[in-house]
């Protein structure tokens, strides 16, 4: 709307001649870019410089220094020291089960509103999607106490179906109207031929939304993994533990001399940047899922 | 409200037994049947966010040290809430998070994915231009407490950061960044800026290939320089994504916790508290239940507040688009 400009007849002679003229500049804004990015990455070249560093060998030539052997104990230290497997299992096992739950259930909800349109609609929409903003310590100590009242607490199963359902409130906005727009007369060809409405969700809808849904579970799973307060509140023991919470919680420990410190940091992230790479293309694709409504 | 309004659902016939013909009115089968659908949903969405809220809601109301029963005591929480000299800092700290995670990456992150997609994705090879986004993005990713982790490493006295500075012959700017309570609030900014700066970027790269090319090289041929073109289509462009993330950083900005949890736990004296960690903090380790409540309560309306502007904003942008 701000574009009065109209297209020139002679855009194509004119662009080339451009283009030439400015070649110096180009190369002179790539190198400022990537000097930012690599700046970016200035805290992982520190973490990866001292993770492999003994205790001895820090002191004595600080964060800075080459590592003067490849020191592999503090890795192997952390690892043994928090059961580092065990950790893992609990953070895929939480995020997991939260992605595949969370996007069933956003799945039926959607259905319920995009799809059947069930009266009152909006409201509900608005309501899951405020319950996506809402901050977790205003759900925190009721759900913290109720837990312990039930046997819940400190227990994966807890942390599973708090996030299903705070990741399915957004699932289920998310969804719901992207089925908002589903052709109306493919649902109405499928009731002519006599589907009912499981039928109509599992052989017409599903199908359609598989891609939108891959993305969903890749998000469910990545945010469930990262998320920290609730597994901090609800997990307080080695053996429930995310690894997060692991790390953080051995923050000032003893054990945790700086060495150590970056050893658990690698560990920790080893697994984040591993699915970063593995979805790097859905990351892309599928961020401006939530920007397109 | 949406109660009210969904008591008429049950009643409604159920599905038509023969196939429906054409002609029909739609609406009259609207809704029958599909309730069931709603029905898991329902009842996790209650049970873990309807009843808890409430149940916050309720012991804002309350003195109590999570054994025993509360003791209702009015609004006296709120009344020593807006007197409490810790609860009004964190709220300046939230201005500050919200510079932090909101102004400074969606003004630099326009920026950035302007020139990532229209000089480097074009002038050079749109790998050169993904790559570079991917190093932007990487913080993203990762579990923010463990970033958070290893930049309060690097900030440290003895840290990364100052050996740095020694190195570069600065050792004279040497600082204990996150133990002073003058520069603690920064270098926490700073760290957000860097944990926040990807995701604008990411979602405006991807708005940016939305828009029609030849709105460019119209302009580039009319003699508008870089910046003009920036200024009248790509902001132009690409607002609705603007609003996006400007919403959803806010959010974030409001609700933090993670990062000031493994930076400063709020200190030095306060500097770096934020309301989630005043809450987290009043909740379980001052055991102060009710006035925790309260802080949470707080917090939430400020939340629904400020999503509410925004949309409303989101919209009238959106109608005065429709009418010119």
């Amino acid at each position: 709307m701000a574009v009065t400009l109209a297209p020139a007849p002679s855009a194509r002679r004119r662009k080339t001649r451009d283009r030439h003229h400015r070649g110096a500049s180009r190369w002179i804004v790539l190198a400022l870019v990537t000097l930012a990015a690599l700046v970016m990455l200035v805290p992982f070249v520190f973490m990866l410089l001292n993770a492999f560093k003994s205790p001895g060998d820090y002191s004595a030539g600080g964060p800075l220094s080459w590592p003067s052997e490849f020191y592999t104990k503090g890795l192997r230290t952390y690892w043994t020291e928090v059961n580092f497997p065990l950790k893992f299992w609990n953070s895929f096992l939480i995020a997991g089960s939260v992605a595949v739950l969370g996007v069933a259930v956003s799945v039926l909800n959607a259905y319920a509103l995009g799809i059947g349109r069930v009266r009152g609609r909006l409201w509900i929409v608005g309501l899951f999607l405020l319950a996506n903003m809402l901050p977790q310590e205003a759900l925190i100590y009721p759900l913290y106490y109720i837990s312990k009242q039930i046997g819940l607490y400190n227990t994966q199963l807890s942390v599973i179906i708090i996030f299903t359902v705070i990741q399915s409130a957004f699932g289920t906005y998310l969804l719901a109207s992207v089925l908002g727009t589903f052709p109306r007369s493919v649902l109405e060809a499928a009731a002519l031929d006599g589907a009912g409405k499981w039928t109509v969700l599992r052989r017409v809808v599903l199908p359609n939304l598989r891609p939108t849904l891959l993305v969903l579970l890749i998000f469910f799973f990545i945010w469930t993994w990262n998320e920290f307060l609730i597994p901090l509140v609800m997990l307080i023991d080695n053996s429930t533990q995310t690894i997060p919470v692991a790390l953080a919680s051995l923050q000032g420990d003893r054990l945790m001399d700086a060495p150590t410190t970056n050893a658990g940091a690698l560990i920790s992230l080893v697994p984040a940047i591993l699915f970063f790479i593995i979805f790097q293309r859905t990351f892309s694709r599928g961020i401006t899922a939530g920007a397109e409504k | 409200m949406a109660l009210t309004e969904t008591s008429a659902g049950p009643n409604r016939p159920a599905e038509p037994a023969e196939p429906t013909e054409p002609t029909r009115p739609r609406r009259k089968r609207r809704g029958g049947g599909y309730w069931l659908y709603l029905l898991p949903g329902a009842v996790l969405f209650i049970l873990v966010i309807g009843a808890p809220l409430a149940g916050t809601l309720y012991l804002s109301l309350t003195k109590w040290s999570g054994v025993g029963d509360p003791t209702f005591i009015g609004l006296d929480n709120y009344t020593r809430l807006f007197q409490d000299e810790v609860f009004w800092t964190s709220f300046k700290n939230t201005l500050a998070m919200i510079v932090a995670m909101v102004v400074v990456p969606t003004l630099l992150g326009l920026v950035l994915a302007a020139v990532l997609f229209d000089v480097i994705g074009r002038k050079f090879r749109p790998r050169t231009a993904a790559a570079l986004r991917a190093a932007f993005y990487l913080p993203q990713v990762l579990p923010v407490v463990v970033a958070g982790i290893v930049w309060g490493w690097i900030l440290r006295p003895d840290g990364a950061f100052n050996s740095l500075l020694d190195a570069i012959g600065l050792g004279a700017l040497r600082h204990d960044w996150l133990g002073d309570p003058n520069t603690a609030l920064p270098s926490v900014m700073a760290v957000m800026i860097w944990v926040q700066i990807g995701y604008p970027i990411v979602v405006f790269m991807a708005a940016l290939q939305r828009v029609d090319p030849e709105l460019y090289e119209a302009a580039e041929v009319d003699g508008a320089n870089w910046w003009h073109r920036f200024r009248s289509i790509t902001l132009a462009q690409i607002r609705p994504e603007t609003f996006v993330v400007a919403l959803t950083c806010t959010i974030a900005a409001l609700k933090v916790f993670g990062p000031v949890f493994a930076l400063t736990r709020g200190g030095p004296e306060n500097a770096t508290n934020v309301p989630s960690y005043f809450a987290y903090f009043t909740f379980f380790k001052k055991l102060q239940v009710g006035y925790g409540s309260a802080i949470s309560t707080v917090l939430t309306l400020i939340i629904i507040l400020v999503a509410a502007v925004f949309i409303w904003l989101q919209y009238r942008s959106e109608r005065q688009d429709r009418e010119v």
